[in-house]
């Protein structure tokens, strides 16, 4: 490696008692629910006690952790070795986790009425943004609660690792944003001049609104944020409170790679971004990695070297074994250009490689074997 | 199909999906949606025919993947295809879409624009998610349907940059989005009329798929998930396939352990790559590692495709390009496309 970036440790952080939430982030596929799987196992065998929260596992992989079903409690996930330390492991529900919010801060009539109410279900269910602040949420929840003292968190799936930060901010600036104040409760909107402009304004935008959604819809929407305006002060300021926690000096942020432009550049955005946060960035973690055990052999000999026996009619099998080293030698060569053009922009920021396995990884065995690349 | 120029020369080739004019392309999110509509649209296009290619998430994929500058909201023309042929873009915005269509119907195009700055024409696609579909499946729907003054289609055919897997089927099933919001009124008549495209033979739902476990079962779950809708599911484009380099034999010993080193040494020393017998050994033993793992990955793949054809529907290759899916290797892949029939 011509630049090479600090070691990432691993087992420090895990060992560490003060670590008390790991967070792995990245773009869409690039094994974030595998590493964060894997460290929670690692951790639990290392003798934390341990919770996984994570979001659309594999089937496979969430089968063998126990989880049958998505009921939005931590399960104990048997056949975990060593001595003192255990894990717990959940699938996130968002729909679920958003109706309990609700459920415990309303009375049940009113309760009830959010919970009904086709605007509620919509949002919850397909808002882009609700499975992210329901994973935060559910992050504060598994924290308040004391259970565990490490908790390892997955990310949803999405295209920018970014979202995970950005999308519960979108959802509650929605939920309490002017707009839907205005449209809802314009009576209530503050001082009176204000009041008299949005006015103005408010009878178009009702109108229409009314026309392209129909009339029923805004009173979905009026009665739904009424309802929630009474049972608590605002998502945003929820939303707020688990940004804060991430904040906290017991975090640790991993961010997933895989060794490719797209996945490396969004690491490195999302790198950035947490320094703009202050948030706690432990390490990147390039994952699927492609290396080899004869790296003296180069592509351009492994290449020469088949051309020369093919031309020959000769070890027809040793020249296609050479073909197969070369293509892998020339992924890894640019693999490794990914990789150094992450760490010439961040020079500082420690790395963990994890090989690319042959199979998915489906199993506690699997899991072990990736907590222990890993940690190498 | 009177209007598709070049009649005589493309009636002999057999195609799956004649007749569909408007190619749905879903699959799950990075296996290359975006690459394989793009590549599908110029292998339609391909012998004389005009193509329009459309995204519809804002995001500039298609742009960035031909090369260009950011597309505007407007259909224009991107690319020559083999042999002649048009490839048009058009990158959808919902909001335009919504102001669109406000005119259509209300015409209240400049009422709309100041409600764009307001914010209320976002906040109207982002409470009502079923009026942001229909109002871009409307558009693809009308893309169809548009006719010239003398008569003739506009467009050949469609296709569409769609979301993924996971939001697929509910995204073309308007009328069922859309039924909380109007029961009666122009949305709803444009629902009824986009389901009379998407659900119809003239409609394909493709999906791109990587032969593993998640992007498979995405496609899996996807396609029954249109099954149901009654929605018409297309064909399995499985993207990013790897060439086979040795023989089925040779991968068969290597899975069960069995990969004769012996040979390997020797054919290295041929080649003049190992320096006395040690060496030989050790590179050989490195080299047959390697054997092992790819042919562990090729029995993986070759179970995924197995699942796969349990589905029933048409399955393509597509191989991976080994310098990305530049514009030389879009041509590659529209390539790949025509031979194995499915355009
Ligand atoms: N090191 C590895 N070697 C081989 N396969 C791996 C490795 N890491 C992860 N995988 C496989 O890659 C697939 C995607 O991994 P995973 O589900 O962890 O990604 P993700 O980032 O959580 O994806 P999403 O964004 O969809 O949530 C899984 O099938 C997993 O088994
Ligand atoms: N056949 C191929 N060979 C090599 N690289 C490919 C191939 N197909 C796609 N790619 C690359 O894979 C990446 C993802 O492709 P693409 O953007 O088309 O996926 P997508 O499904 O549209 O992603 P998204 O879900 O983000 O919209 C791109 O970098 C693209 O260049
Ligand atoms: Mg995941
Ligand atoms: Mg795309």
């Amino acid at each position: 490696m011509s630049r090479s970036a600090p070691a990432l440790d691993i087992d420090a952080i895990l060992d560490d008692d003060n670590t008390r939430i790991i967070v792995c982030c990245g773009s869409g596929g690039v094994g974030k629910t595998t590493t964060a799987a894997a460290l929670g196992l690692r951790a639990a065998e290392r003798g934390r006690s341990a919770v996984v929260l994570t979001v659309d596992p594999a089937k496979r992989l969430a089968q063998s952790m126990g989880l049958t079903e998505l009921d939005n409690t931590p399960r104990r996930v048997t056949d975990v070795n060593g001595a003192g330390g255990e894990l717990h492991a959940m699938m996130l529900d968002m729909k679920r986790t958003f109706d309990e919010i609700i459920e415990a801060h309303a009375d049940p009539e009113r309760a009830q009425q959010i919970l009904t109410n086709p605007f509620y279900q919509s949002l919850s269910s397909s808002f882009s943004g609700t499975q992210e602040y329901m994973a935060m949420e559910k992050l504060g929840q598994l924290r308040r609660s004391g259970d565990w003292d490490l908790i390892v968190v997955d990310t949803p799936p999405s295209r920018s690792a970014l979202d995970f930060l950005d999308a519960p901010e979108r959802l509650g600036r929605f939920l309490d944003g002017r707009l839907i104040r205005i449209l809802t409760a314009p009576a209530k909107v503050g001082g009176r001049s204000a009041f008299k402009v949005l006015n103005a304004g408010f009878g178009i935008v009702a109108g229409m609104l009314t026309k392209v959604l129909g009339a029923q819809v805004l009173k979905d929407i009026q009665m739904f944020v009424s309802a929630l305006d009474a049972v608590f002060g605002g998502f945003r300021q929820r939303a707020d409170q688990t940004y804060r926690l991430l904040q906290a000096p017991g975090t640790a942020f991993l961010v997933v790679a895989a060794p490719e432009r797209d996945a490396m550049r969004e690491a490195s955005y999302f790198v950035e971004r947490l320094a703009e946060e202050r948030m706690p960035l432990a390490g990147v973690v390039v994952n699927r990695v492609h290396l080899s055990r004869a790296q003296g052999l180069s592509a351009a000999r492994s290449s020469a070297a088949a051309e020369d026996l093919e031309a020959k009619g000769e070890h027809e099998l040793t020249a296609a074994v050479l073909r197969l080293h070369a293509a892998r030698m020339q992924l890894a060569a640019r693999e490794q250009r990914e990789q150094e053009h992450f760490t010439s922009a961040h020079p500082t920021v420690p790395m963990a490689q994890v090989p690319a396995m042959p199979e998915d990884v489906h199993d506690l065995a699997g899991l072990r074997q990736i907590g222990q690349l890993l940690a190498s | 199909m009177g209007s598709l120029r070049n009649v005589g020369a493309e009636t002999a080739r057999d195609i799956d999906w004649d007749g569909v004019r408007l190619h749905v392309v879903s699959g799950k999110g990075g296996t290359g949606k975006t690459t394989v509509a793009a590549a599908l649209a110029l292998a339609l296009a391909a012998g004389g025919r005009k193509v329009l290619l459309m995204e519809v998430e804002g995001r500039q994929g298609i742009a960035q993947i031909f090369d260009l500058p950011p597309l505007p909201y407007e259909e224009r023309k991107i690319a020559v295809a083999p042999g002649g042929g048009d490839v048009y873009a058009l990158a959808l915005d919902p909001e335009e879409a919504l102001l669109e269509y406000l005119e259509m119907f209300y015409g209240i195009k400049r009422m709309g624009k100041a409600l764009t700055k307001m914010g209320v024409v976002d906040f109207a696609t982002t409470i009502a998610p079923g009026l942001r579909d229909v109002l871009v499946t409307g558009k693809a729907s009308e893309a169809v349907r548009r006719r010239d003054k003398s008569g003739d289609r506009v467009y050949d055919a469609i296709v569409m940059d769609a979301p993924p897997t996971g939001r697929i089927a509910r995204f073309l099933n308007v009328t069922q989005e859309v039924a909380g919001l109007a029961r009666v009124g122009p949305v709803r008549n444009h629902a009824d009329m986009v389901r009379g495209v998407v659900a119809s033979p003239d409609t394909a739902v493709h999906f791109v798929t990587l032969l593993e476990e998640m992007p498979v079962q995405e496609t899996l779950d996807g396609i029954a998930e249109l099954r149901t809708a009654k929605l018409p599911v297309g064909g399995i484009f499985i993207n990013m396939v790897r060439p086979v380099v040795l023989p089925g034999p040779v991968l068969d010993a290597a899975y069960h352990n069995r990969f004769d080193h012996s040979e390997l040494m020797l054919g290295l020393k041929a080649a003049g790559l190992a320096d006395g017998k040690a060496d030989a050994s050790k590179v050989a033993e490195a080299l047959a590692q390697e054997v092992s793992e790819h042919a562990r990955r090729t029995e993986l793949e070759k179970r995924e495709r197995l699942s796969l054809e349990a589905a029933g529907v048409p399955c393509y290759d597509l191989p991976l390009l080994p310098d990305g899916a530049d514009l030389a290797g879009l041509y590659e892949l529209a390539e790949a496309i025509r031979k194995q029939g499915a355009a």
